[in-house]
């Protein structure tokens, strides 16, 4: 490994009893890299995320933080939790507080900023996604594309590491994927290292400058956007992108 | 006619007569149903949380037999004291002591009073917060926990504040039931409203008319209490609108003003909730 890995997954396998969901995946993530991690349905990319994230504990392998392994970490899954941000699919804003709050009790309950730090690092980046004159709105009262929009500010407030992202714009209506895809381009502009679990081709051929293709669990290809887009060496990433493309 | 006069008539007489104890009872009463109503909510939030407290099969051996301790407990707290009379609890608390100490330790009824309707009180609540707890979406815990909070901080924080509000109707239920049901301390001679009724008819042998003053300020002490609960859900739920707020002065001047305390008025122009 080389020293500006932020993160190796090495071996990583997931059970569900007896479904295989993840088998022997390896990959490694730099400073700055943008992966998006494509594939079907199925096909354990969400898994890959959520064990990353120690959402979902590996059934076997090894995850690496700075070369340090994160299943023996001090401090456990919270601590580590704190420098790699997630995304989610349903935006999982926590219900019962406004905007501003949301983006403010991670900083001041798990970092330990004060009160008025907190808050201008969260109208900061409430402020870059665009969603700064809606700091008193509580979730309920947002769009679609707002409540993810606050929701990546949320993860930026924590100031981590790494985002993930795990299929931001599935949930969606088609006129609100502009808005949150745009907020994701900015932020790989600006050097965010992330990785995208993504059903947007177009995202990651542009924006990223590696593509995972993930099939039944294991990674089948990866490699830059042109390589995976206009060469793909196998034949299941070729028959995939061609479903996507005749759809 | 005649009878409704006699009634009335009764009615006031025990009424100027022992006013002061029938409102006496009433106080003991609502005193013990609100403080052993809360009591029962803090051991009802305590169990929900240790209940929930995750444990895998990766865990180290002394948290998972400890965990499984505690929840063999609290389930056995739960189904003895939901499982059986609240009066018969009252007299097996209040004679236990003695019994079992050689009547060197006494414990008084006031205290064997409050003590059982909480312990009732929690035991029904406990179940009341796992239901809450697990009716809150898990994106809820998974959205706390990518932010690195631990267990009891996303507790906490996020998703007890949502489970106390799922949970205030039945809050209000064991409350008005409280209300009622304390009147079985009379068994160990707590003087509520039922027993200041008691005693009077023993005095006075007007039963209907006494039943009738004590029907009158159980359904009163109740209905405030459902009305006040209501208004407290309400207030929890806040307003239906925000303001757009702006860091730019100048648009103060635009007319941007508070929704805040117009709730009705402000869903009315915006023609209802969004």
């Amino acid at each position: 490994m080389t020293d500006n890995d932020i993160l190796q997954i090495k071996h990583l396998s997931k059970n569900f009893g007896t479904n295989k969901v993840l088998r022997d995946i390896d990959f490694s993530v730099k400073t700055g890299d943008v992966t998006s991690v494509i594939g079907a349905s199925g096909s354990g990319k969400s898994t890959l995320l959520r064990c990353i994230n120690l959402l979902e504990t590996p059934t076997s392998g090894d995850i690496l933080y700075h070369g340090e392994n994160i299943m023996k970490l001090k401090g456990g899954a919270p601590k580590y939790r704190s420098h790699v941000g997630m995304v989610f699919q349903s935006f999982n804003l926590f219900n019962n507080m406004s905007v501003l709050k949301n983006c403010m009790i991670g900083q001041i309950k798990v970092l330990g900023i004060s009160k008025q730090e907190a808050q201008q690092t969260a109208m900061h980046y409430l402020e870059k996604v665009g969603m700064a004159q809606y700091i008193k709105a509580k979730p309920r009262q947002l769009s679609g594309g707002q409540k993810q929009r606050v929701a990546i500010a949320r993860a930026l407030s924590m100031k981590p590491e790494v985002l993930l992202f795990d299929e931001p714009t599935s949930a969606l209506d088609p006129e609100m994927v502009g808005e949150v895809l745009e907020v994701m381009r900015a932020l790989a502009t600006d050097g965010m290292t992330m990785i995208v679990v993504t059903h947007e081709m177009n995202f990651a051929k542009d924006i990223s400058n590696k593509v995972v293709f993930m099939s039944d669990g294991v990674i089948c290809e990866e490699g830059s956007p042109e390589q995976i887009f206009v060469n793909p060496a196998k034949q299941e990433t070729a028959d995939f992108l061609a479903r996507f493309r005749s759809s | 006619m005649n009878t409704f006069n006699a009634l009335f008539g009764d009615v006031s007489k025990l009424w100027e007569k022992y006013a002061s104890q029938y409102l006496t009872g009433a106080l003991n009463t609502i005193e013990l149903a609100v403080v052993a109503t809360i009591i029962g909510c803090i051991i009802g939030l305590a169990c929900g949380i240790l209940q929930t407290i995750p444990c895998s099969k990766t865990d180290n051996i002394i948290k998972r037999v400890l965990l499984t301790a505690v929840r063999a407990i609290i389930r056995i707290y739960v189904e003895v004291f939901r499982g059986t009379p609240m009066i018969l609890q009252a007299v097996f608390v209040y004679f236990a002591i003695p019994y079992l100490s050689n009547n060197t330790v006494r414990l008084d009824m006031i205290p064997a009073a409050y003590l059982v309707v909480s312990i009732n009180t929690g035991a029904y609540m406990a179940e009341t917060v796992r239901g809450g707890i697990l009716s809150i979406d898990i994106g809820q815990t998974e959205g706390a926990k990518a932010i690195g909070m631990n267990h009891f901080q996303t507790m906490l924080h996020v998703v007890l504040p949502q489970t106390m509000r799922n949970i205030l109707p039945q809050i209000a239920n064991n409350l008005i039931i409280n209300i009622k049901d304390t009147s079985v301390m009379f068994i160990i001679g707590y003087s509520e409203l039922f027993a200041v009724h008691k005693g009077i008819t023993g005095a006075t042998y007007l039963y209907f008319p006494s039943a009738a003053i004590s029907m009158i300020i159980y359904l009163i002490m109740t209905v405030i209490c459902s009305v006040i609960l209501r208004f407290w859900e309400s207030r929890l739920d806040g307003p239906a609108n925000f303001d757009i707020t702006t860091t730019d002065t100048l648009a103060h001047t635009s007319g941007m003003y508070s929704y805040v305390g117009k709730k009705d008025q402000s869903e009315a122009e915006n023609g209802g909730a969004r």
